[in-house]
This record gives structure tokens, sequence and C-alpha cells, in this order.
């Protein structure tokens, strides 16, 4: 055998080899899914849906829309190596597919066409081909020079740290920078001695022939080629290059409906673990930061899931405000994978609650239920009670003096067979007051309430809906003031429950609202998250020192939030006074005549 | 023996019956615990408490005398609101103590199985 049957063999052992693992992988993934799960699929396949998903893989998997949204650097740098790779294939398949006069020969024929046609032959459209393949191998090494000054200075892309990496990711690392500056070389190298390219490369490579022989340099760099290929290809299912095909198959189940169903782990849990490219835009969202917690962010729990090696400090060491999840250009489910497993690690010890009594319902229309967090912080509840009674609102105080706390807290903490008990225990006495609406003034509350509850005919409200309500009935009139105030988004509120536009409508009956940098879907974390279980007292107070000193930089008369936790945490700051929603309408409420 | 004084049970410790082992455990991820001044504002503040005779600062007091015998039932009562965390004047992070506590029970009781 000669050298031109031999040399090949490493890339196609290892495309072969990729292939294998992957459709082994998608297989197991799609088994393991629940029922209903398959159901979605098999419905999902032949509608609109697939489609959509082929959209997304390209606007995602080729051209990062995502990335480039995050910073623009980085996003060429990720679409000039996928979108450039992928077009490199697909010309260099048809340029081959030219030169054949058919679609149908030896798959290496495409992959290494210079080592093949090495005679000028006028096959049509070859000026274009020979053109078009450079340009786009110059467009993918811009992405790799890209890659490997990203490595020193990371700041230019608008990251200040990346992710770790794992003995794994470096040998991929390392073949993935070297398959481009190989196929440069080999190409001009073989342009310098046979004249085959198109003037670019024929241009460089009589470069390198004037300073020696090329000829006996073709065949070690093309099996070099090949090898880094095939190295390449091999690592890549154990490394996070791996999410290159696991985005495109997470795309499609995410469109066909497959959810993670809560609760249980299953399949999708690694559909989504494998699809995380550890690109290190979540570290950089994470304020855990500031408090100098570096191993419990998104991108690490994911990593120490799918090398199954996660342990309770790190999975619990999370505020789940969601911020890496808006940032994430994948559109993983983070936090509820981080909540799932949650449920999973503390399944064991879950409490029955057998003290809980219902007691007896008073017949209203409306519920108020303050929650644990705002009987901490009587000013709220005053309040409130104030501009109910200022309404003259038929409303029963539900947990005046006693009741069991929403659950949310407990659910968070991966506690949902536990949390199911106090559920039950607070719906029957929703439902046996026959009330029409449940107001809350904790988003924490509001957001189980309406999420985990079933309360059929009730409208769960929270406060800063209800009491613009209030205002629009002409039920109760606020008068305006002088005031700059500056909105802080609760985590549970804004990006857990979407609510921004009513508090601010609220408020801007009465005050003025500066507008901030970090806000509505950026809205930081006051720190006091109750869904983080490890974090001390020290760490949270750095946390939500930053956020206040933040807020000082626009010199409002006062910070306003409409979540008790947040207003507590902030408090202990000291930086500014703080307020809740209900204390700004009470002060501005305007007696009716 | 006489030695001219007596003790009171309730302030004496039976070395006997002392079991550290979820003292230890609990420590180990949770070390905050240590500067807690048994001050009682937790236990006056708990949702669960005020529902029933749970009791987290005896619970915490029982801990440190190695009695384990009533933690099970009694622990489970917490129902993690958190409130506890927002009033301790040291900073103790009482809902991680609660799950840890939860945890060593049945990390040790599989173990003896």
């Amino acid at each position: 055998m000669e050298f031109k049957d031999l040399f090949y063999y490493p890339f196609i052992l290892g495309a072969i080899y990729l292939f294998g693992v992957v459709i082994w992988r998608f297989t197991k993934w799609f088994i393991g899914l629940s029922k209903i799960d398959k159901i979605r699929v098999r419905i999902g396949l032949f509608s609109k849906k697939t489609l959509k998903s082929i959209w997304e893989s390209i606007r995602e998997g080729l051209l990062h829309r995502n990335v480039f949204r995050n910073n623009k650097l980085l996003g060429y740098m990720h679409m000039s190596l996928a979108f450039g790779w992928f077009l490199l294939i697909v010309v260099g398949h048809f340029e081959a597919s030219s030169y054949h006069g058919s679609m149908f020969f030896p798959f290496q024929h495409s992959v290494f066409f210079r080592y093949y046609v090495t005679d000028n032959v006028d096959f049509p459209g070859h000026v274009f081909f020979a053109y078009a393949m450079e340009i786009l191998l110059f467009f993918v090494l811009s992405g790799v020079m890209l890659a490997y000054f990203k490595r020193f200075r990371s700041k230019a892309f608008g990251m200040k740290r990346t992710t770790r990496m794992r003995y794994g990711d470096r040998i991929g690392l390392t073949a993935l920078w070297l398959i481009f500056p190989m196929r440069f070389l080999c190409e001009t190298f073989t342009a310098g001695v046979y004249h085959n390219g198109s003037p670019i490369f024929n241009n460089i490579g009589d470069a390198f022939a004037s300073l020696g022989n090329l000829e006996p340099w073709l065949n070690p760099l093309w099996l070099t080629y090949s090898i880094v290929l095939g190295v390449f290809f091999v690592a890549l299912p154990y490394t996070r290059y791996m999410h290159i095909p696991a985005e495109i198959n997470l795309i499609f189940l995410r469109n066909w409906g497959v959810t993670l169903k809560e609760r249980r782990v299953n399949t999708y849990t690694l559909a989504q673990v494998y699809s995380c490219s550890r690109c290190g835009i979540c570290i950089d969202a994470c304020q855990l930061n500031l408090a100098g917690i570096k191993n419990s962010q998104s991108v690490y729990v994911l990593k120490n899931i799918r090398n199954k090696n996660l342990t309770d400090e790190v999975l619990f060491n999370c505020l789940i405000c969601g911020k890496c999840q808006e940032a994430c250009p994948v559109g993983i489910d983070v936090n509820k994978l981080r909540i799932t497993q949650r449920i999973e690690t503390t399944r064991q010890y879950n409490s029955s609650y057998d003290y809980l009594k219902t007691s007896e319902a008073k017949k209203t229309d409306i519920v108020y239920f303050a929650g644990c967090m705002t009987h901490l912080t009587p000013a709220i509840k005053k309040s409130m009670l104030q501009i109910l009674d200022a309404a003259g609102e038929n409303y029963w105080f539900m947990d005046e003096n006693k009741a069991p706390c929403c659950g949310r807290p407990l659910m968070t903490a991966g506690q949902f067979d536990a949390a199911q008990k106090l559920i039950d225990t607070n719906t029957k006495m929703i439902l046996d007051s026959g009330a029409k609406k449940l107001l809350v003034t904790c988003p924490i509350c509001y957001k189980v309430f309406k999420e985990d509850y079933t309360l059929p005919n009730v409208e769960v409200v929270h406060h800063s809906e209800y009491i613009l309500d209030l205002v629009k009935q002409g039920k109760i009139t606020l008068k305006a003031s002088d005031k700059n105030v500056v909105y802080h988004d609760p985590c549970e509120l804004g990006r857990g429950s979407g609510i921004y536009d009513q508090p601010r409508e609220l408020l801007s009956q009465s005050v003025t609202v500066k507008p901030i940098a970090h806000e509505r879907e950026k809205a930081l974390c006051c720190g006091g998250s109750l869904s983080n279980l490890k974090i001390s007292m020290d760490e949270r107070s750095v946390l939500s020192a930053q956020v206040m000193n933040e807020f000082a930089s626009y010199n409002p008369d006062y910070v306003v939030t409409s979540c008790p936790l947040c207003k507590k945490t902030f408090a202990k700051t000291d930086i500014l006074p703080v307020k809740d929603l209900a204390e700004v309408v009470v002060e501005n409420l305007t007696p009716r005549s | 023996m006489d030695f001219g004084f007596s003790t009171l049970e309730a302030r004496s410790i039976d070395f006997d019956k002392f079991d550290g082992r979820i003292l230890r455990y609990v420590l180990q991820y949770e070390p905050s615990l240590l500067v807690c001044l048994s001050c009682g504002g937790c236990t006056a503040t708990c949702s669960a408490g005020n529902l029933t005779d749970f009791n987290i600062r005896r619970l915490q007091l029982m801990l440190r005398r190695g009695e384990v015998e009533n933690l099970q039932t009694e622990i489970n009562k917490c129902m993690l609101c958190g409130k506890c965390l927002l009033v301790c004047p040291r900073g103790v992070n009482l809902r991680n103590v609660v799950m840890l506590i939860k945890k060593a029970l049945v990390h040790f009781k599989n173990q003896e199985n």
C-alpha cells in the first residue's frame, strides 16, 4: 500500500468513532426520556417545530447570535470557527463534486482535496472554488488567532474570568487549535510545489519554496493534518466540544416540548449538561464571585454533574437568582437543573409536618397572605393593611396569627415532598374562604402560589399589581412628591415571574424612578436569597453592600423594592434608606374626601 | 459518694450516652454554629415554633450535649422559612444546620445498617 492510501486513516477512523459515540449517546438519551416526552417528540417531528429548530440550529449553532449579543468579538470568534468550518466542509464537498462530476465519492477526497488533485485540471468553477476555499480558511484562521489571543487577554472579549479546564479539554483544545494552521501549511506547501491553488496560496507557496525544497515536507504535513483531525474527533465526546452535536440535539428536543420533569433526574438532564460549551459567560454573570465563591457557578455544576462528582457544598451554594440562565447563550435551564439535583440529593430526608392543622377559614373576597418574611418586616404588613382599609376592601388576613410557610424555601432546597404538605394545608384554607383573589406581599410566596398551587378561580396577585389596580379603579388616590428613587427588581418577582412594569408604573404615580444600569432582566440579587444554603452572613453582606453602593451612585432619596427579604437584607447595610412599595404608597396616600 | 455538693441533673452530661457524631458532622460543614450564644431569637421568631412546640435553640443545646434520641422527630418540624437566619445576631447559618442534621441522621443510619 502506498502513502496516499494510508494517510487519511486517522481522520476516517476518528470520524467513524465520533459518529458512533454521538449516535449511541443520542439514542440512550432518547430512550431515557419519559413516556410523555417521547410522545411530544413524535408529534413534534413532523410539525413546524422541526423547521423552527433547523433555523435555530443555524442561528445559534453556526452564527452564534446569542454570543454576539454578549460581546461582538467573542461572537465573531465562535462564528468564524463554527460557521467557517461548516462552510469549508460544504464548499469543499461541492468543489470535489464538481471535480468528480458526481455527488458520490470517497469522503477523504473532499477533505484532502488539494492532496489528491495536484494537476491543474480544468473542472467547472475551479477558479471560484480555489478562491472561496482559501478565503474561508483565512476566515476560520482569524477565529483561531482570536482564540489564542483570548487565552492571554480574555478581558478584550468582555470576560473577566474564563472556565478552568480539565486535562481532556486541553487535548481537545490543542487539537482544535492545530487543525486549521496545519491545513494552511499543507495547502500552501502543496501549492508551492504544484501550483494547484488560487494565486493567493500559490504565491504564499512560492514564498515558502524560496526557503528550500518543499516536496519532502508534503507527506508528513498531510499525515499530521489527518492525525490532528482524528485526535480531535476521538477527544470530542469526552471534552466540552461534545456541546457541538449536543447543542443541536438540545435545540430540537426543547422545541419539540421536552421538559425537565420536575422531581426526577432523567436523560434530558444529560442532554442539557452535555450541551454546555463551558464558554464561561455564566461565570461573569454570577455575583458570588464578589464574595470569593468561585466553584459553584453553573458551568461548574454542569461539569460536576457530567463527571459525577457534584457535592452538596457546590450544589447548594447558589442564590438561584437566575442571572446565569438569562446570560446563557445555549439557553440551558440551569435553575431547574439545579433544583432537580437538589431534589435528588435530599430525597431521603423529607419531613411530613404531621402537626399541621387547618383552622377555620373566614368567608371573604380577598385573602391576604403576608408570609414569613413580611412578618419580619412589620412596616410592610402595616402599610398593606392600611391600604386595604383605605380602599374599603373586604379581606381576610389569613396568617395574622398562625399559618404554615408557603413552601417555596423548602422547594428551592429540594424538599418537594415536604413542601407538598404545606401546600395542601394552605390550599384548603384559601379555597375554604371562597375568595376570588389571593394577595401576597412577598415575591417568594407569589411565585409558589402562582406556579405550584392548584387554586381554581383564585387570582394570585402581588401587591404591586394589586395596588396599581386599586389606583386605576380610583379606590385610592396618590399625590405626587419630588422624591427620586431607585427601584430594585427582586429576583423572584422579576426574572422569576416576569413582573417589571407594574411596580414602576405604580411608583411613577408619586415619585420619580431613576433608570439604573442593572435593572429588569439584568437586576442584581440583594444577596439575601434563601435558595443559597451554604453562603455565610459575611459573604451575603459583601453582595448586598455592592448592590447598595451601586444604587447610592445614582443619589436617590431612598431605594424601593417589593420584597420583604430584599428590604431586610438591604437595610442591614445601612447605606441608604430602603422602603417597600406599600410604604411609599401609604406615605403618598390622599385621604378620601 | 458524698462530695459535700450535689449536681442538677439538667446540667449534667452523661458521657455514656454522649453521641457527638452528628455535632461533628454539622460543624465540619457549618462551623458558624460554634458562635451561637443561645439567645433564643431564632426560637422566638420561628414559624414552626408558632404552630407547634418546635424549639430550635433547645435542639442546638441537645446537639451539643450529644443527646440525639429525639432529634429526628424534632428537626422534621422545621419548615426552612429562613426567619431565624435573619434575626440571628451572630449570623449562624441555621437553615444549613437543619439540613445538615437531617442529612447526618440519614447518613449515620445508613452506616449502621
